[in-house]
Formats: structure tokens, sequence, C-alpha cells
């Protein structure tokens, strides 16, 4: 806008001042009659007289003016409007303008123009497109100076926890002079001991705090020293860990700790190496190269093979010492060890890694756990000891087939079944002629001596052996037994224990891991539904209802409706995705137990002694037991029932294909016709193959990958707004915050409330104070995250991540201050 | 030949005073405390329910006024001190913690519109129906002493609302236009007038202190600031608001209750859009008030009810009635956090706990260790269903319940119509149109 004319401003400045507009409006009102302006000059004057005259008199009476009635022209300080009435010239001004020496040039210059000047002045703006630039103006200056407290605004919703009333009065030490600052002597006692002090001149406000120690008090904050301090214990400390741990590791003598020791280092640099693999194979194939070297070396050299001088001598000292043996052994181990092959990785991947998964399920898998003193055939868990030449060939396991559709194979199964099925009846039917027998002899009341029976084992322990034969047809052969000297046996025992002891941590974390995969890969998928099922509109976040909660029989109630209603919500997804299949008419053939099912693993031979010393007898009542419990178990064929089961469950989670041929539409029906290839082709609807099942590779497990209800209820269904997916809820879900995982302080942290407020404390507003504190604060606040940042990593690199630690995120405490 | 003790440091089990509960050595591994998941999960559901079981918000009830309450204020200086005006005129001075009326005045002809407390706490202003508006002094007049004003300011129109600046001596008031008055004169030192000539409630900025904001009968809100001479801007809504409070604790940030059943959070630099629409009322919502630490408002309305919504959430996380409760026109967040004020229609104050479930009075350490434990156990599970079922469950009176399944069923079956309208006319003719959009019909600069 362009304002030349003196005359806008009071255009300008309408809406500035009410009373300055009204004024100028009067001004012009009462220059247009002249004559009133006479009237008005005599009042004044004659008030003026009276005035004069009543100062003479002494007291000045100052007259109240008074407000009879509501008037648009009010004066607060009760001050007529006097001069309202006189009319000032621009010209009047300007005569005064040349005669003062203070105006500049140039304005002077500016004036003259302005008076020669012979065109009209420009029309101002209309009063509401003044008012419009002027509201524009200001509610830009207003926005920005409320932008101002945008950080701070932002920094309080991030932060972890607030404390109000922000402002508090800062906890330590006051000062003395503070604290007097606010006292006053109020009893007569006191006010004499002032007035004494003072009359003395003591000291009262004495500074007890030089500047220097004022200025060093701000320098560091207890806080920052204390982060500081801790910080340096911290690293102290751990770097006198590591040096005890050092000066102890050297220092034991036990070569068992020594082997494990080497052996986990061992472990570790395998894992580096897959690691190389799989990151600098240049790298990995050099390692191979030093390896292979290595090998070459040992393959050349006598080095291990006790043949050497010492060798010789601890051999003759081995027959009495077993120390000596032990040490020739380990010899020969590292040998084999040297000498040993490296399977170099093969082209075919997918093939190694189903080897990989079949070699990661150890036999002990399958064994149930080991009862002492069981002698149930079927608790005893020998299967995996079976040797059985068909299993070598992991790859025609019948676990391919599975997948798969039907095979040939599975047709020779079936006979075998049949077979199977002829053998077991007459298991049965043999059984029960024993117990016919027993309960004929039980009837005759004849007892039968102990020592006729074990002269006589030709009878019963003949049925018995045949018993066992049968159940060795059957896979169930309890021992290969090889002999080894009873000395041999105490070290191969225990170098089997600790192999068995690494087997099963081995397989502890491939569990883990796959059952991470298991529910990552589940969590993931639940999380892409639960993204498409994710609502528009924003949730409500109560659920009214016209049932009033006041006991807890009320609140199971309501659970119980939760229940209902989110039952009645989703139906089980599994169901819903695969129509209900019918069961395809039940072979009425049993199946065998194939081994090749059970194990996937290659068998091992175990080298178990024989006890030699056993009393026969006792041996003979254990046998008879067994043969008692066989009996009973007779029909009962777990592992084959669970089998049966596993199938089952795969068979209804496959899906099926649908025929929706109708004979004689489109072509001619009857008795005996089929309707065409075509057809059948067109209208036989198959489905696309069904994901594979967790357990596909798991023969000990069924895994039901059904939606299970009862469960489900308690179960979030959708993921919750701030995460971004189900991995992170489950974390968070995961990490305990309760005393009994954490320590006291990490406890504290993690319940710390939200928000803090004082009992009986008023909260005031934020004020303008406040603003500036909390920039001064961010400031010394980025400085000391810093710190923090730089501290964690060390302490990582140091320790490694705990988890606790980890989970303990940093809180940004609203300083005090 | 050097021996070895086990020996123990006391400092590690003796405890520092008789009053110290024992030290008891923990051990943290994970393997000694399985199921953590399973157990917390437990944990949190008893604390749902026990929140819910101790859930009993309403404190007391102040009767007294013979007539419909209002406007309320806060003593600026005092927490258990409340200034109470009823539509008789007649102003009353509450002591909370005795549950008594301290003086009672009678201060207008006509309604009360209008009260606030001067900052320093030492005296209030009213403005009624009679046109005036007066400061009263906080302490009561001596014996035998007749209630005076301290200052009676005659008006040329009804004052329908008043707010006093945070820090210094003025106030403003509202009526057929905005005026700011300076506390030593007795007319004001600036009048706002933007093209409306009927306001519902003007109120200060309290930490801005110079930026009010008004209610216009128009549908507008208008702010402004107290050192410029016009207004700042306007926005227009589709229903009139009635009041609007500004967050004590965010600057820019005020909202307002609106005639259309909703609330809304407004940005004062970006009035064309809501930040948030606060939905859950079925009446006109009629007063609004921050809590102290901005971060939740509670609202007053006519359906009966009182509700509180966290501020940046659509619906409100609790709603309060009790039967003998009508249209509640008046409401307030105490300074302290703690406590809600309604003022309503059948002449009562009700005192509400702000948290439902909160224990009153000092609690002791352990007490406020397992309060906060459970806090965040629900906090941690409030997404699990049974949890989240428990914990939303409130009990509605059976007519408004009604009515809310009524507004929603509306509501849907606008939104299927807008739907079959844009899915049968030209694509892009009928613009997607948010909820927040809506409500805003222009903003006026």
């Amino acid at each position: 806008m362009k304002r030349k004319g003196v005359k806008a401003a009071p255009a300008v400045m309408a809406g500035d001042d009410n009373e300055e507009e009204l004024s100028l409006d009067d001004e012009e009102i009462l220059s247009a009659s002249e004559e009133e302006e006479d009237a008005s000059d005599d009042e004044r004057r004659h008030t003026k007289l009276l005035e004069a005259i009543s100062s003479l008199g002494g007291r000045r009476r100052m007259k109240q003016k008074e407000r009879s009635e509501a008037s648009l022209q009010v004066s607060e300080f009760s001050v007529s409007a006097d001069g309202a009435g006189e009319k000032v010239d621009l010209s009047d001004l300007l005569g005064d303008m040349e005669k003062t020496p203070g105006a500049t040039k140039k304005t002077k210059k500016q004036l003259k123009n302005l008076q020669n000047r012979k065109e009209t002045l420009e029309l101002p703006l209309s009063k509401q497109q003044t008012e419009k630039i002027h509201r524009g103006v200001a509610f830009e200056k207003s926005s920005k100076e409320v932008s101002r407290w945008e950080s701070v605004i932002t920094q309080n919703q991030k932060a972890e926890q607030l404390v109000f009333p922000l402002r508090q009065e800062p906890t330590g030490h006051k000062r003395v002079d503070q604290v007097v600052a606010g006292w006053k002597a109020k009893t007569p006692l006191e006010q004499e001991i002032f007035s004494l002090l003072h009359s003395n001149n003591q000291p009262v406000l004495d500074p007890v705090l030089t500047e220097v120690e004022e200025a060093s008090i701000k320098a560091m904050s207890l806080e920052e020293a204390k982060m500081r301090r801790a910080e340096l214990q911290k690293a102290r400390a751990l770097q006198s860990y590591y040096e005890s741990k050092a000066r102890r590791e050297r220092k034991i003598k036990s070569k068992k700790y020594h082997k494990v020791q080497k052996k986990s280092k061992r472990k570790e640099f395998l894992k580096q190496f897959d690691e190389l693999m799989k990151t600098d194979p240049d790298g990995a194939l050099e390692e191979l190269k030093k390896m292979e070297l290595s090998r070459m070396e040992e393959r050349m050299s006598l080095k291990h093979q006790n043949s050497g001088k010492w060798a010789k001598s601890k051999a003759i000292m081995a027959k009495y010492d077993d120390s000596a043996r032990k040490a020739m052994q380990e010899q020969l181990e590292k040998n084999k060890e040297l000498t040993m092959k490296l399977v170099l990785p093969s082209s075919d991947e997918e093939e190694e890694e189903k080897n990989d998964e079949d070699d990661a399920l150890p036999d002990f898998v399958n064994d149930p756990e080991p009862i002492a003193g069981s002698v149930n055939p079927w608790m005893r868990g020998k299967l995996t000891k079976e040797p059985e030449p068909s299993t070598a060939g992991t790859e025609t396991s019948p676990l391919a087939t599975k997948d798969g559709q039907s095979d040939p194979r599975v047709e020779e199964e079936e006979e075998e079944e049949e077979e199977m099925e002829t053998e077991e009846e007459k298991l049965l039917r043999e059984f029960e002629s024993k117990r016919k027998l027993r309960q004929d002899e039980d009837d005759d009341l004849v007892p039968v001596p102990r020592e006729e029976k074990q002269n006589s084992p030709v009878e019963a322990g003949g049925q018995v052996s045949k018993g066992e034969e049968k159940v060795t047809d059957e896979g169930v052969t309890p021992f290969t037994v090889i002999v080894i000297s009873e000395e041999e046996e105490e070290e191969e025992q225990e170098e089997e224990e600790e192999e068995e002891e690494e087997v099963v941590s081995e397989f502890n974390s491939l569990f883990n891991r796959l059952m991470n995969r298991d529910g990552t890969k589940g969590a993931e998928q639940s999380g892409t539904k639960e993204a498409e099922s994710v609502a528009e509109e924003e949730e409500e976040l109560l659920e009214e209802g016209l049932v009033r909660v006041q006991t807890m029989d009320d609140i199971e109630a309501l659970e119980q409706d939760a229940v209902n209603v989110t039952g009645n919500k989703r139906p089980p997804a599994a169901s819903a995705a695969k129509p209900p299949t019918s069961e395809p008419p039940n072979k009425k053939k049993k199946k065998e137990i194939d081994l090749s099912e059970v194990l996937t693993k290659d068998t091992k031979v175990v080298k178990v002694a024989l006890a030699p010393t056993m009393l026969e007898e006792e041996e003979e009542v254990h046998t008879e037991q067994t043969a008692i419990i066989k009996e009973a178990f007779a029909g009962d064929d777990v592992i084959s029932d669970f089998l049966k089961e596993k199938r089952k469950q795969e068979e209804a989670g496959r899906e099926k294909v649908v025929d929706l041929t109708l004979p004689g539409w489109g072509e001619w029906g009857g008795v005996g016709l089929k309707p065409s290839r075509y057809k059948r082709r067109k209208f036989r609807l198959k489905a696309p193959p069904a994901p594979p099942r967790k357990d596909q590779k798991r023969p000990d497990v069924i895994i039901s990958e059904k939606r299970n209800v009862s469960v489900a209820a308690h179960q979030v269904s959708v993921l919750p707004f701030p995460f971004q997916n189900s991995s992170q809820f489950e974390s968070c879900i995961r990490s305990p915050v309760g005393q009994t995982w954490n320590t006291q302080i990490a406890f504290k942290k993690l319940t710390a409330p939200r928000v803090v407020t004082q009992l009986g404390a008023i909260i005031d507003p934020m004020s303008r104070e406040d603003l500036l504190q909390e920039n001064h604060d961010k400031t010394q606040r980025t400085e000391r995250t810093g710190n923090i940042a730089l501290s964690e990593k060390r302490g990582n690199k140091g320790k490694g991540e705990g988890r606790k630690t980890s989970l303990l995120k940093k809180k940004k405490k609203k300083s005090q201050q | 030949m050097k021996v070895k003790v086990l020996c123990r440091n006391p400092d590690d089990y003796v405890r520092e005073t008789t009053r110290d509960i024992q030290r008891v050595p923990r051990n943290y591994d994970p393997t000694l405390h399985p199921f953590e998941v399973t157990r917390e999960y437990t944990r949190a559901l008893n604390a749902t329910k026990l929140e819910r079981i101790f859930a009993k918000p309403f404190v007391a009830s102040l009767d007294g006024h013979r007539d419909g309450i209002n406007c309320l204020a806060k003593h600026s200086k005092s927490l258990s001190t409340v200034l109470s005006g009823a539509c008789d005129g007649e102003v009353k001075l509450w002591n909370l913690s005795k549950r008594e009326c301290l003086r009672t005045i009678q201060a207008h002809e006509g309604f009360v519109r209008g009260i606030c407390s001067r900052f320093c706490g030492t005296s209030f202003f009213t403005v009624g129906d009679d046109k005036t508006v007066k400061q009263w002094s906080m302490e009561p007049p001596g014996y035998g002493l007749k209630e005076e004003p301290l200052n009676t300011i005659l008006g040329k129109a009804v004052y329908t609302g008043i707010d006093h600046h945070q820090t210094e001596g003025t106030f403003a008031t509202c009526g057929q236009t905005v005026d700011i008055w300076d506390e030593q004169r007795t007319s004001p030192i600036r009048s706002f007038n933007w093209g409306v000539d009927s306001f519902s409630c003007v109120r200060y900025n309290p930490v801005e202190t110079e930026i009010l904001a008004s209610c216009a009968s128009d549908r507008s809100i208008i702010l402004y600031d107290m050192r410029e001479a016009t207004p700042l801007k306007k926005v227009i809504m589709q229903l009139r608001s009635n009041t609007l409070c500004w967050n004590p604790m965010e600057a820019y940030n005020f909202t307002c209750s609106n005639e259309d059943y909703n609330l809304y959070t407004y940005d004062m630099r970006r009035l064309d859009v809501p930040v948030t629409v606060h939905m859950d009322h079925v009446s006109a919502v009629l007063d609004v008030d921050y809590s102290p630490t901005g971060k939740e408002f509670v609202s007053a309305s006519f359906d009966k009810t009182i509700r509180i919504f966290p501020k940046h959430s659509g619906h409100s996380r609790e709603v309060y009635h009790t039967k003998r409760m009508q249209h509640v026109i008046c409401v307030k967040w105490s300074a302290d956090n703690k406590y809600i004020l309604s003022g309503s229609d059948e002449m009562n104050i009700r005192l509400w706990k702000a948290n439902a479930s909160e224990k009153l009075g000092v609690l002791t350490a352990r007490e406020k260790v397992s309060l906060n434990y459970n806090q965040r156990l629900r906090e941690k599970f409030q997404h699990h269903p049974q949890v989240q079922r428990i914990a939303r469950h409130r009990h509605l009176p059976r007519d408004i319940f009604k009515q809310k399944r009524e507004l929603r069923e509306m509501k849907e079956a606008r939104r299927r119509k807008e739907q079959n309208v844009r899915k049968h006319s030209k694509p892009g003719s009928v613009p997607l149109v948010t909820e927040k959009e809506k409500h805003v019909l222009a903003v006026v600069d």
C-alpha cells in the first residue's frame, strides 16, 4: 500500500484509537461553524477569570467533574477535552518548522515539494481493505511469536516423564543470604538483635561462597560430575575385571578346561569361517588352503602317529597307567582330526541344506524321556539304535514324499502293513494263550518252582525270545552291543557325554532358531493380515454399555462376554480358508512304523559295555515282566498312532480338488457314460498347494496351525498403533518390567509414571521464563546426551549387549531447575 | 599355610535401621523366573480389574444454590476455594476441603454470566445480565457490614463473559463487543468489533498472555491480540461454538466446545483444519476446561455427562454421570490436576476425581511403587483384548446409550450414501472430504 499524503493518516489511524478518531471528527464539525467557536472562546475567558480570582484566595479549590450520563466521549482523568474545538492548520506547524534549527534540510525540502505540488492525492484504501491488511500483518506477527514455543512443546510431548509444577525450587543447599533475604524480624527480641547487629555494622549478608566457588559450582553440575565419575569407575572396573580374568585363565591347570576352551574356540572359528564364506569368499578360500596345507603336513609327518620315542615309552606305560593311555589316545585323535578331509561346499546347495536340516535333528529328539527302570518296551526308546541300512540314503526318505502326492512306495508299505498285521495278530493270539495258561496255573494253585523255570528256559524263555524276535522284526531291538574292555569304557563314556552335551546345546540353538524363524514368519503373515483389516476410523476409547460393573464377578462376566464376542467376531481363520474336507475312506490296513520316517539321521552304533555279572534269576524275572508289559500294550502302537494322527492332520490341511462336473450338460447323458475329458479338465478345480507345514521336517511333533479360539481370546489380533511391525510389538511384550526380572533401579526407571504431580501444589501455566530456561536446558542436554551415547558405546564394546541394559531407554527427564 | 575363609560383607544383608524392610538377595537369572509374559499378563489383568473396581470418581456434591449454576471459577492461589455464579444472580464461595459455603453474595440481578478471579487471588470479577461488571474482594466483609463490590462498572450492553489477564491488571469482557479493560479505568481501553454483535465467551491465552480468543454467535471463533488494534483472524464453523479453552502448556492450541456435539482442537496458526475432532457427546457441548498439565481436558455437555478427553484422542477416555445430575453447564479442572468440578442445572456443584480409580491422600512408598507398576502393566498390555475390554467398559444411562447408537447409525447411513453418490458419479466430481475438513466453513482474514 502506498501512503503519500498526510491526509491519509486519519483514515489509517481510524481503527487505531477510537478517541483520536472521534476528536478529529469533532474538529471538522466544529470548524464548520465559527459562531460557536466564538461563544466557547468567551466562555473560556470567563472561566479563566474566575480561576484567577479563586487563586487569589490562597486555597485552590478543585472542581470535581462529574459524569451525569453515559456519553461517547469519556475521559479517564476527569479532564474535559478543552482544546477540542481549536483547529490547527498544517501551515502553522510548518512555519515553526522553518524557524527551528534542528530540522534537517531534507525534511524541509520534502515539505516544500509537498506544498508546491498541485496534483490531488490518491484516494486512500477503503476501511475494510485496510483493516484486512492490518489483520494479516498482526496475525503474522503473533503467529510468529507463538511459534517460538514449538520446540518446548515438542520436547514436552516427547519427554518420558514430566514433573509438575514446572518451576520448582532448586534442590540443594541455599546460601545464607538467600535464606535471610526472605526473612523479616517479627518478634521484639528479633528486632532487638537485629538493631544491635546493625549498629555494630555486622555483615548480615555475608556471602558464603566466593565468586570463584560459585563459578566452579556452575561450571559442573552435580549430575554431570556424578555421571563422569560413574563412567570412569565403570571403565576402571571393566579393565580390572578383564585383567583378572585373563590371569585366572592362564593359571588354570585343568586339561579338561583347556580342552573345552579349545573346542569352543574351534567352534567360534568355524562360525567365523562360515561368515567369511558368506562375506568374503576369497578370504575363506585362503583359510581353506591353509587348512589343507596343515593337513598335508600332518599326513607327511609322523608327528601324531604314536611312533616317536615318547609314544613308545607311553605305550609301555599304558598297560598300567591310565593317564598315559589317555595321552596316547589324544595324540591319535589329533592326527585323525588333522588328516580329516575337508568337505568342500557342494554345488547343489539345496540338497546340502536339506541334509543339514536332517542332521540338525539328532537322535535324541526321538528319544522319549529316559526312565531308568522302565520296563515298558514303548518307553524304552531304543528305537534310534537300530541299525537300518535303508535309512542311509536320506534323499529317498519319505519326507520328500510327504509333500508330494502318492508314491509307488506307499503301496508297498501297505502290503507290508498287511503282513505286519498278521504278525501282530499272531502275537496277540500267543499272549492270549499264555494268559490262559497262567490263569490255569493260578487256578490249579500249582506253584512252579523258580529253579525249575531257570532250568527249563526252553518253554517260557523260548516264548519270550520269540516275542523278542518279533519285536525286533518290528524294529524295536533293544541293543547292539560291542564289547570293549572295561578300562576304556569309562573314558569313552566321558567323551560321549561331552559329545552328547555339545550336540544338545547345538540342537537347542538350532531349535531356537527354527522356532524363531517360524514365529517371525507367522507374525509377518499375521501382520499383513492385520494391516488389511485396520479400520478406517479411529477406534473409540470406551465401550459404553448399559451394564454397570461394580464387583469382581461383574468383571469376570465381562471377560466371558469378551470371549464370546471375539469368538463370534472372527471364526478361526484356518477353517475359513480351507473348506471342511471330507475324510477319505479309511483303508483298513494298519501302517507299519517306517523307521525312515521316524529317524532322519543315520543310526549310530552305540558302544555299551556288557554288564557281565548279573544274576540269571533277576534277568528271568525281568524278562517275564517285560513280557507281561508287552502283552499289556500289545495292540497299543503309540508311535504308529502318532504318525497316523499326524498324517491325518496333514491330509486335512491339504487342499482338495473340487469336482464340479455335471454329467449330461452339453453332451449325451445316460447310464454308463462318463463326462468327456475336456469337461473333467475344465470343471475340476485344483486349489493352489498349501504352504508347507511347520512340522514338515520334524517327525516327532505335530504343530497345529489352526487358530485356537480359547487362546485367541487373549491374543492381540491387530497391530497396535505406535508399532510398525509385529516383531517390535512382540519384543515389547516379551521384555518384563516387574521386580522379579529387573534390578531395583531398572524397575524404577521402567515403571516411572509419565506425569508426576505434587500433592497440593498449584500447577501454573507455562510462562515466558520457562521458555528461556528450556532453551538454556536444551543446549545443556544435547551435550549431556552426547556423553551418554558415547559411554554406552564403550560399554557395549566391552561386554556385549545385555538384555536389560538394552531395554532401558534413556530417560529424558525434565531437569528440575 | 594360607587359609581361605568364606566371608560376607555385612553391607549386603544388614539393614541400616530396623524400620527398613529386610534385605533379600535376589537372583535375576532369567531361567529361575520363567513365564514372565504370562505372569505379567495375569498381573496386568488383575490390575485392570482392580482399577475398574476402585473406579469411584464421585467425591462430593456442594449444594446451596437456589438456581442452576451458570459459571464456575477457580481461585488462582488457593486450591480449596471455588467460586460459583448461579442463574439468580447469586455468587457463592466454597471451601472444598470442608465442603461448605463460605460466603454468599447477591451479585447481580438476573444471571451471573461470568466470573473470574484476579491473578493474585485477592479479588474476583463478575459480570451479569444487569449490564454491570463488578469487582469483589476475596475477603469477607467485617461483622455487620454489607457485601459491597469494590468497583462497579456500568456498561451499555449485557456482558456474557469475562476473563482476567494472567499477570497484569487487565481483563476482557464480551457481549456486543470484546472489550479489554484496565482495572483502574471505567471505560474499556480497547474494544474489538468485527461484524458480529454477540459473543458468548472470551478467554485469555495463559501462555502468550496478550492473545485472546472469543466465540461469537455467527458460528465463528475470533482471535485477538491485545496489543493490536484489529482482531487477528476468524474461523467460521458449521455450528456455533459455546466456549473455548486454551491449553495451558501449549501456547498455540485451544479447544472449543461446539453445538454439533463435538469438540475441536485448533492450532491458532492454522485455523483452516482443526488438529483433532473430539466426538462422543450426544448433545451440545457447553463447556470445556484443560487440565493444568495440558495433557487432557474435560467437557460438560447438555446430555448430562462429563467426559474427559486426552488432548490428541478423538474419543473420550472417561465418562462421568449420575442419576441426579442434569444438563451440565460449566466444568473446571482443579489446579492440582486431581479433581474436576462441574456445575449443573439442578443447582449442585459436583466434585469428581480426575482419575477415577486414584486413591486419595498420601501414599506410602510401597503403595506408590505398586501403583506405578500396575499402571505400567496396564499400559503395556492395553492392546490385549481381555484387558482392553475390562478397561474400556463404562456404564451409560439408557437414553444416552440409545442416542449414541442412533447417532452412530445416522453417521453410518450418511457415509454410505456419500459412498454411493461417489460411486455413481463422474470420478473426481465428488471429492473426499475428511471428518476434520467437514466442520470448517471458512477462514476469514
